[in-house]
């Protein structure tokens, strides 16, 4: 076959292959987190809307979810409208929420007595369809529970995390069983850059993307998520000139 | 005679059913008023209406001097059926009201130890009910006084004496009345009670001439009361904040649901939604007769832009926030906001989820941790004294080694909130071990003067 040729069924596969993938699933966009290195991992360059995805923390995150929750709110707060966060413990401090990017009059708490009703809240109000996302801390997620969120947030096209937080490390070993969720993400703090001066530098996450759903697996070094939700690149890592030559004009003024 | 004694008469030895002369006779410069039974009846009835808008829809006037609530599932707001007495309580202590709240397993306890049990607060579970009631005087089995009377000459001073007799005997000498009293105090007999309606201008009912008591079938007349109610609501132009339905069943038992809404609505499919969530809570019994539906809290409606672009309609969230709300309680759905303070913990407060969108913001430049804990925990540290930070500390028995540190930001007391806080300093360090983990420790005190804190150490947040 030509090249020609082929250039023209490759939207008619494409769209096979969707059809026999979604059914009649809706391509509802993504939302790119705005770092080429991270984007183009992604298919359709960002975190598919209308989706669920999983967000854990690595190390001692397994427990408090810190840093995973900090990510989260950077995703939500790159999204416009409201946004529902369901928990059984309240100790999320609204202030660092805010400063990962997400306004405190857009989010909602809902502090549900047990899992099975942070579950119950999580499929309501991923249904309901006039939020921009929902977030839920959930120890435990279950292939049929994620199955049925997953298909909620598709019939409403609002982006769902699950927040994997467990009361024990040991239970973490949960994250390895497999769920519908489009993605799992895993973030873990590591040592932050040192600086000429005492104190202390922006914070930096590895973030894993363990699972990808018509992706592969991919790893990242950023510096965590600034005031407008956005991610960073390390800038000794960033092999920009841009970003090199940014340093001595911000070190002159 | 004296038909109320005030608290202050009570240790001269007054007490209700006194003559006047003798009670004139103990004290002379009593102060007498005259009796309005009419005026107590209506008072009573005001704060029957008012304790059915405030804590449940199903209130009985228990007359002349009680009111009886049933209080099954209306109590979560309070933090439970302590917290709701309580609350009935401290309410009318304000306004100079003295008051017994007694929550039993039925009614017939409940009016004998609100007036004999010398409690001004108490819980009676099902299982403890016997043991409760047994000991009261037979005046609180609201029998006629000449019976009473009768039983005492026999010797029967108390329930659980009257209890204790053979019930054919007493029936053939007393009547009915005794054995219908105490099984209606123990539970053994369902006691109907008419509840007191609240006037309210949105009401709309549907008898039935057949009970219903199908759950498919109540949930299509609730659709109906709700169209009902929309329409009378869309004729004055308000919306419903709180709506009561109510289920008059064929045993003259009632019950209710009630639903409040974060926004008022007069929306068919929200309202209706909302009620029939919990139809599956209502015990229809041997078939209901009549049900009501109103709408106590009735406010204007919020004005909503409205787009006719070909847009499709974006669902109102504060649907969402009523179903939410009905089914896990009001209060724990909520928004955080700033507040004015400087100590972490009192820099947010919760506001209602459909709030006004607020002003004030958390500076943005002091980093705050993702995670405070309710209450700082101790920690062990080294630290040089008096401002730098620890070199290590140990948390939850692990030893930590702090790398890079940021402070202090010293925090001060609050000295215009309290006298306790008028030299108490907080010194917040950022701190980040080995692992990349980033901690918010600070030290109570300003590590000089020991008049400022007691120099412990806190872990009070986790960084992400």
């Amino acid at each position: 076959m030509t090249e020609r040729g082929a250039r023209a069924h490759l939207p008619q596969l494409r769209a096979r292959i969707a059809e026999i993938e979604g059914g009649e699933r809706r391509q509802l966009g993504v939302l790119p987190f705005g770092l080429s290195a991270i984007d183009e991992r992604l298919p359709g360059g960002g975190l598919a809307l209308g989706s669920l995805h999983e967000v854990a923390g690595g190390a001692q995150g397994v427990t408090d979810g810190a840093a995973a929750a900090l990510f989260a709110a950077g995703i939500m707060g790159r999204t416009g409208g409201t946004v529902l966060w369901c928990m059984t413990q309240p100790d999320l401090f609204a202030p660092a929420i805010a400063q990962a990017g997400l306004d405190p009059d857009r989010v909602i708490y809902v502090e549900a007595r047990d899992q099975t009703s942070v579950l119950a809240c999580f499929e309501e109000s991923l249904r309901h369809g006039g939020l921009a996302g929902v977030v839920a801390e959930v120890p435990r997620l279950s292939m049929t529970a994620s199955r049925r969120l997953l298909l909620a947030a598709e019939s409403s096209g609002t982006i769902g995390i699950a927040l994997r937080r467990w009361r024990r490390r040991e239970d973490a070993a949960d994250f390895g069983q497999p769920t519908a969720a489009a993605t799992r993400w895993r973030v873990t703090a590591v040592p932050s850059k040192p600086l000429p001066v005492p104190g202390l530098a922006r914070p930096r996450w590895f973030v894993e993307l363990i699972r990808c759903r018509a992706g592969e697996c991919a790893d990242f070094l950023v510096e965590s998520c600034d005031a407008t939700g956005r991610l960073a690149l390390p800038a000794d890592l960033a092999d920009r000139p841009a970003a090199a030559q940014a340093w001595p004009a911000r070190a002159a003024s | 005679m004296l038909t109320a004694v005030s608290s202050a008469a009570q240790p001269l030895g007054l007490y209700t059913g006194m003559a006047v002369t003798q009670a004139q006779a103990l004290a002379p410069d009593l102060m007498l008023l005259d009796a309005d039974p009419a005026a107590d009846a209506e008072a009573l009835e005001k704060l029957a209406v008012w304790s059915q808008r405030r804590y449940s829809p199903i209130v009985a006037l228990d007359p002349p001097d009680g009111l009886m609530l049933d209080i099954s599932g209306a109590a979560h707001p309070y933090g439970g059926t302590a917290g709701l007495l309580a609350d009935i309580l401290q309410r009318l202590a304000d306004v100079e009201t003295a008051a017994r709240a007694i929550c039993a397993p039925t009614y017939g306890a409940a009016h004998a130890l609100a007036r004999f049990g010398g409690e001004a607060l108490r819980i009676v579970d099902p299982s403890g009910l016997a043991a409760a009631i047994s000991a009261l005087p037979l005046g609180s089995l609201r029998l006629a006084a000449d019976t009473t009377e009768k039983l005492r000459v026999l010797g029967i001073e108390t329930i659980g004496e009257l209890e204790a007799m053979p019930r054919a005997s007493l029936a053939l000498r007393f009547g009915s009345e005794p054995g219908r009293r105490l099984d209606q105090a123990y539970g053994r007999l369902a006691e109907p009670f008419e509840p007191v309606e609240a006037p309210s201008r949105i009401e709309v009912e549907r008898r039935f001439a057949e009970p219903i008591a199908a759950p498919e079938t109540m949930a299509r007349y609730t659709h109906k009361l709700v169209d009902d109610l929309c329409r009378d609501l869309e004729e004055v132009g308000l919306g419903a904040r709180r709506l009561d339905l109510r289920f008059h069943r064929i045993d003259n038992a009632v019950e209710a649901i009630r639903a409040g809404l974060a926004r008022a609505s007069r929306d068919r499919k929200q309202i209706g939604r909302l009620l029939c969530d919990r139809i599956e809570t209502v015990d229809p019994g041997f078939g209901i007769e009549r049900m009501v539906l109103c709408a106590p809290v009735i406010e204007p409606l919020g004005l909503r832009a409205m787009s006719s672009l070909g847009e499709r309609p974006v669902p109102e969230v504060s649907a969402l926030v009523d179903i939410l709300a009905s089914r896990l309680g009001e209060e724990r759905l909520y928004r955080i906001a700033a507040r004015e303070s400087h100590i972490p913990e009192r820099s947010a407060a919760r506001i209602a989820p459909m709030a006004d969108p607020t002003l004030l913001r958390w500076p943005e430049r002091w980093p705050r941790p993702a995670r405070l804990f309710p209450r700082p925990e101790l920690i062990e540290t080294m630290a040089l004294l008096p401002d730098h930070p620890p070199v290590h500390f140990v948390w939850r028995g692990m030893r930590r080694r702090v790398v890079r540190a940021d402070g202090p930001e010293r925090i001060y007391g609050e000295w215009h909130l309290s006298e306790a806080e008028w030299l108490s300093v907080r010194d917040y360090f950022l701190v980040e071990d080995e692992t990349g983990a980033r901690y918010w420790l600070f030290r109570q005190g300003d590590g000089v003067d020991a008049a400022t804190g007691r120099q412990d150490w806190f872990l009070h947040g986790l960084f992400g």
